[in-house]
């Protein structure tokens, strides 16, 4: 559950970047977050983490994102960054899986079998061991979807999930979206996945929310969507 | 260096702390020779000598990587023959003057020191090195800094070879970095290294890192470790105290 109330942000004064942002994400809803670039969306999610200070009340499962509470957020919140190449920090693909596992304090084997779990439901076996300086793009992406599924946050955040994946991932991560039962944020520019996993849409637009509604409704208004640099989902063009 | 350090050779098996005390003891050893002790020096190779060969590593590998702080080092000492000129041997008819001893014994200092601690970074893990660490009660503080400044140097470099190779794509025919570049380049690298070392370390505390690592454990301090230090530290004393390939030399050549 997150719940924003009257949230406003800035990186230089007087240029803000979000302003008057009132919602609420409700309990295991999977919500997709889109916009055009530049709209704001990585900068939200950074909000809700508190890795950028926010104007207003912005509350986690009923805890004020602030400095006491940071920690505990961030223990229920995992983060999937836009930029795998920034979230992986230890030398192989299953270190860096235990990392955040082990610095809750489980212990080494058993951080190891959730990994493995986390690695066999991705299809990423393959990954186990190999080095993160040596392998693709689309596998660090996998790889980095699967660190932050390994450590079972409550509520997930992932920046542009699809983007740079084969189809044959992206349907991996799609299905994998499906089936959790988390709170969810999804924020790309893939509108068919976000069609396909999310039932609610939030469209950012000059530092507001300018459409908050069911995913079906908004995603075949194409009026709306045109009106801020959006077009139709693939799958809906078509038609 | 993480692959390397992967590997597994009965030197990889050592215990951290042990590699750690002997690397130390042996780069201090190496240091204290005098500045004309070229001769007892050379009984020092043995030691990098022996671990190149225990842990399968190649003495090649270790010059290709450190290929560009090897010649700082070097670099060092040049000033000396021309500092020093009172003449400390002759071979044959030639006078060679204390400088250039005293340059020649640097260099040589400082390529075993760097040997010793690239062996010692080649088959240890770094993680293993700092809970090691840590068990000598360096501060936490310190060793955590040791470990991301490590893992930055990675960042770092991987910078400077994506940049350096976005701009050989946009500059066909030029050899190296135009000098018109350099100022923006250093600068554009600086930010872009600081932007992803926060990042890093963003993901980091996403992850519920506070101040210190969750070290590895490590591993037992077995009969081998005991043995090797028990060696080094034998043979490290008796080259230090003793100029063997004087003495051998001098069992030959009366
Ligand atoms: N570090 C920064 N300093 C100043 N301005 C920034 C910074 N990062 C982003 N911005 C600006 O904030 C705005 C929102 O950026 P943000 O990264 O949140 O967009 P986004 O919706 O994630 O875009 P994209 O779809 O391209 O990922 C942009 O106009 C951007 O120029
Ligand atoms: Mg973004």
């Amino acid at each position: 559950m997150i719940v924003f109330e009257d949230v406003g942000f800035s990186y230089e004064r007087g240029v803000p970047v979000l302003e008057g942002l009132s919602l609420s994400i409700h309990a295991g809803e999977c919500v997709g977050l889109i916009g055009a670039n530049g709209a704001g969306k990585s900068t939200l999610m950074q909000l809700v983490l508190g890795l950028l200070p926010h104007n207003g009340s912005l509350r986690v499962d009923g805890l004020e994102v602030e400095k006491k509470n940071l920690a505990e957020v961030r223990r229920r919140v995992g983060y999937v960054l836009q930029d795998s190449d920034n979230q992986m920090f230890m030398p192989t693909v299953l270190e860096d899986m235990v990392f955040g596992p082990c610095n809750y304090g489980m212990p080494r084997a058993e951080a190891e079998a959730r990994a493995d779990e986390v690695l066999a439901e991705l299809g990423l076996e393959a990954l186990r061991n190999r080095y993160n300086h040596k392998i693709s793009g689309g596998e660090k992406r996998m790889a980095a979807i699967a660190t932050i599924l390994a450590m079972r946050p409550s509520v997930i955040l992932m920046d542009e999930p699809s983007a740079t994946l084969d189809p044959v991932n992206r349907r991996t991560v799609i299905r994998a979206i499906g089936r959790m039962e988390q709170t969810r944020l999804i924020a790309s520019h893939d509108l068919d996945m976000i069609l396909d996993t999310c039932s609610r849409v939030l469209l950012l637009s000059g530092g507001h929310v300018v459409a908050d509604g069911p995913a079906e409704a908004i995603l075949r208004d194409r009026a709306l969507l045109e009106a801020h640099r959006m077009e139709l989902p693939l799958c809906l063009q078509r038609l | 260096m993480e692959e390397l350090a992967a590997q597994d050779s009965p030197v990889h098996r050592l215990h951290p702390l042990a590699k750690l005390l002997v690397a130390v003891g042996y780069i201090l050893a190496v240091m204290s020779f005098p500045k004309y002790a070229l001769t007892g020096l050379f009984a020092m190779l043995l030691y990098p000598l022996a671990l190149f060969q225990l842990s399968g590593i190649r003495v090649s590998t270790c010059f290709y990587k450190l290929r560009v702080i090897l010649p700082l080092v070097c670099a060092v000492g040049v000033a000396n023959p021309f500092l020093d000129r009172a003449v400390a041997l002759r071979v044959g008819t030639v006078a060679v003057p204390g400088g250039v001893i005293s340059m020649l014994t640097l260099m040589l200092k400082g390529v075993l020191a760097l040997m010793a601690s690239f062996l010692l970074v080649a088959t240890t893990r770094m993680d293993s090195l700092c809970a090691s660490l840590r068990r000598l009660r360096v501060p936490g503080v310190l060793v955590t800094l040791l470990l991301l400044t490590y893992r930055y140097v990675g960042v770092l470099v991987d910078e400077v070879s994506a940049m350096s190779q976005a701009y050989a794509l946009r500059a066909p025919g030029q050899r190296g970095l135009h000098i018109s570049a350099w100022g923006s380049f250093l600068g554009q690298l600086l930010l872009r290294s600081m932007d992803r070392a926060q990042e890093l370390y963003s993901a980091m505390l996403l992850r519920g890192f506070h101040d210190h690592f969750h070290y590895v454990a490590i591993p037992p301090f077995r009969r081998d470790s005991a043995v090797y230090m028990a060696t080094s530290a034998a043979f490290i004393a008796l080259a230090r105290g003793v100029d063997l390939p004087r003495l051998l030399g001098g069992l030959f050549v009366r």
